[in-house]
């Protein structure tokens, strides 16, 4: 019988920061799934399937070959059949004008991504949890906009 | 001949119960995430003939108290923030008060369910209600510490970008740049 868990996908050209994803999920005690894609082009041609399954949170690297992250937010949230997807920004940029940018465009987190693994674990558990806090007791997703 | 079968356990879940749940006659509605929502009442030898057969598919309603319970400590602690008059002891022991159980007992249960403490999903609740507040009665900074029992504004600033990772006016210059976009679509 398979337990409750949470879906996953994150979008990211880079396979050694794929890797390191995978691999903090599975460490964590929550449940999850996670699915990978190399880049905006392959990520959309899934989600706009007919059938795809929709995960609950979606990780966007912002800098990938073909279709970049920002591209793919776009056509996101022009979409409303992906309204229920939580947008995090999983992004090696820090700068501030980057990440407001973002926010305004309807991303719903933003994170930097960490140089060690166990600040990954850590932040990755804190997006998810959080995540779920907005999926189970109501709280008001237009409002929820969080930075790691 | 051999032929090797993948499953998607969610497609193939939520096909049964469809199936079944129409075959029953039943209004219902998948809400997802094994939850399933009956718009009627369902007599009780009704319930265990249903449980029954959705047994032998694998399928398991879950009475699970512990469940329950976490969904009254959360229902209880919103109330508690949202509410105009909040209750003047502290939040620990009217949630024990309230609830029947040892706060101990409650905060323990909490954080096993829902990987998160009832300190740090309060702290949650009030960060949302002054984000509602910023944004749909452009309260200040102040009026709101006040109204969510903050000792001060900095406390509240603090908070907030601890929750949030964004000061409450970064904040509301997102969101109104979001509307701005939004009103020129």
């Amino acid at each position: 019988m398979q337990k409750e868990y949470i879906h996953i996908i994150l979008a990211d050209d880079d396979e050694d920061d794929r890797l390191f994803f995978t691999d903090a999920f599975s460490e964590l005690k929550i449940s999850t799934k996670v699915q990978t894609f190399n880049d905006g082009v392959e990520l959309m041609e899934y989600l706009n399937q007919e059938d795809a399954v929709l995960p609950q949170v979606l990780f966007l690297d912002l800098n990938m070959p073909r279709k970049n992250g920002l591209e793919a937010l776009h056509e996101i949230k022009a979409n409303p059949k992906f309204d229920s997807m939580a947008i995090a920004i999983y992004s090696t940029s820090s700068s501030e004008e980057h990440i407001e940018e973002t926010f305004v465009c309807g991303a719903n987190i933003y994170i930097k991504k960490p140089s060690d693994f166990n600040t990954l674990k850590k932040v990755l558990s804190d997006v998810v949890t959080l995540n779920w806090q907005y999926h189970t007791s109501g709280l008001n997703k237009d409002n929820f906009l969080l930075r790691m | 001949m051999k032929a090797f079968l993948k499953f998607d356990f969610t497609v193939l879940t939520k096909k049964i119960l469809e199936e079944k749940l129409s075959q029953w006659g039943l209004k219902y509605l998948i809400t997802g995430f094994g939850e399933v929502e009956f718009l009627e009442d369902i007599p009780e030898d009704k319930l265990a003939e249903i449980t029954a057969i959705l047994n032998s598919y694998g399928i398991e309603i879950i009475e699970n108290q512990k469940t329950a319970l976490v969904q009254k400590i959360k229902d209880t602690i919103i109330e508690m923030v949202f509410s105009d008059s909040p209750p003047t002891v502290k939040a620990s022991a009217y949630l024990a008060d309230k609830l029947n159980h040892s706060y101990g007992y409650l905060s323990n249960l909490f954080s096993e369910v829902t990987y998160t403490s009832v300190e740090n999903f309060m702290i949650i609740q009030k960060i949302e209600y002054a984000k509602q507040l910023i944004v749909n009665d452009k309260m200040s900074l102040t009026e709101i510490a006040y109204k969510l029992n903050y000792s001060s504004v900095a406390h509240l600033s603090t908070q907030f970008k601890n929750t949030t990772g964004i000061t409450p006016s970064q904040f509301q210059r997102i969101i109104a740049k979001r509307r701005e976009i939004a009103n020129t679509k």
